[in-house]
Formats: C-alpha cells, structure tokens, sequence
C-alpha cells in the first residue's frame, strides 16, 4: 500500500513531504521515545506518535519510516515542517488518538 | 575517505545532522542498506549522547577496507558507572532532555546492538571517546 492510499483511507491531513507520497508502506511503530523509536521501528513502516519536535524528522529519515503519523491532532512547528520538506519525510496528521489509528490501519492492510 | 564533523552542543535542532549527511555518503559509496540503516542508528544516538552528555564534541567517521569506524570525541564530564550506562533504561538526562522525547536510557544499548564492535574510553571531569565498528 502507498502513503497516498494510506491518507485517503483514514483521511490524514499532509503537513510535508506530499510530494513523495507514493512511498510503499509496511507495517506500523508506536511511540514516543526517540532511542526507542529508533532502535525498533523498521524501514517502511508507518511511525505514529505525538512526539512533534526537531528531531523526529531525523528519527524517521534515519530508520527509513514510510511516514510520521502524528496522532491527536498535534501539529509541528514551522522548522520542523521545512526540515522534513528538506529531508523528503512524510509527516501525516489525524485528529485520531494512536489506538485508532493503528486499528484503522490495521483493518485496512490486513 | 574521512569525513569530519563538528558537533554542537548547544542547539538540538541540528542533532542528528552528522548522522543524516553521512548517510548520503554510505549511500552513494553503494553500501547495503542493512549496513547503511545500522551505521545510521549506532551513530545518531552516538551524535545524540554528544550533545546531550557531552556538551558537543567533535565526530571522525570513515569507510575502511571491511568496516566503517565512528569516532565521537567529547570533553563533557564523563560517564561515572559505565556497566551502568550499558543499562537499557538507566539514564542521566535531565527533564528538558526528556521532553524532547529523548533520555530512554537506549542509547548505549542501541549503539551496542547495531555495532559489531563498541569502544568506550571516558575519564570523569576530563570527555568520552567512543568508537563504533560496523563491518561491512
């Protein structure tokens, strides 16, 4: 599935990177902890999280995440929308809490 | 090949700026991903510790025959216990750290896990050296 299908599906909002959402996606990493993100999550994968600061674009470039899904309607500063813009990573936005983002996910890749 | 890096340790928006250019480096040098994504983890939470802990430093990172080698040199206040710090979890940071979402205490254990061979030289009061080896 591509980052676009994934967006119309569960209706995410695109805060950057729209430009390369035909990126496949594969499987799905929660949380908010950085070094735990960043150790576990697996390229391709959708990361959800409210975590909005600086350094998630590096996280998510670094471990190849398809996207970053910001859950509960969080919304990054200005810098951090130009830095993924920069690095061409994904970050998607829902109003929707982590859970049910994962269970919509789940529901519609399975 | 040698690359150099300096490492602030003042602004955390540039965190993870080492890590990220010499991504790129390994891989237009056609580096398999596998070794690329290890290389990036071990050495990002690396860059991380240095701004965190060290106060900032400075980063040699270089591709030899059969491995890349990471150096990160800081003269922040050193590691007291470091059994203790190679504890998943077990963390120094202060809150404003934390709040950025870092200080999980995985660091270390990151670094180990993605690297096939880790050095630690640190000194209290005087800095930390740690070296990485990922073999490719």
């Amino acid at each position: 599935m591509k980052v676009s299908e994934l967006a119309a599906a569960l209706d995410l909002k695109y805060v950057s990177g729209a430009q390369a959402q035909d990126r496949e996606i594969s499987g799905c990493y929660i949380g908010d902890l950085l070094s735990w993100v960043m150790g576990r999550a697996l390229g391709g994968n959708v990361w959800i999280t409210i975590m909005s600061n600086i350094n998630i674009v590096a996280v998510a470039s670094l471990t190849e995440a398809a996207c970053v899904l910001l859950a509960e309607n969080v919304v990054p500063d200005e810098n951090v929308i130009k830095k993924a813009e920069m690095q061409d990573v994904i970050i998607l936005s829902s109003g929707k809490t982590a859970y049910e983002l994962a269970v919509k996910l789940y529901d519609i890749t399975k | 090949m040698l690359k150099h890096y300096d490492i602030s340790g003042t602004d955390f928006s540039v965190a993870g700026e080492a890590s990220s250019n010499f991504k790129v480096v390994l891989k237009k040098l056609g580096i398999s991903p596998d070794i690329v994504r290890r290389v990036s983890i071990a050495m990002y939470e690396a860059e991380i510790n240095t701004v965190v802990h060290g106060g900032g430093g400075e980063c040699d990172a270089e591709v030899l025959d059969g491995c890349v080698k990471i150096v990160f040199k800081d003269d922040g206040p050193g590691i007291e216990n470091v059994e203790l710090a190679m504890q998943e979890g077990y963390s120094t940071a202060s809150d404003t750290v934390r709040e950025l979402g870092f200080g999980a205490g995985m660091g270390l254990p990151n670094i180990k896990k993605y690297t096939d061979d880790m050095k630690i030289e640190t000194q209290v009061g005087v800095g930390t050296k740690i070296t990485l080896i990922v073999n490719l």
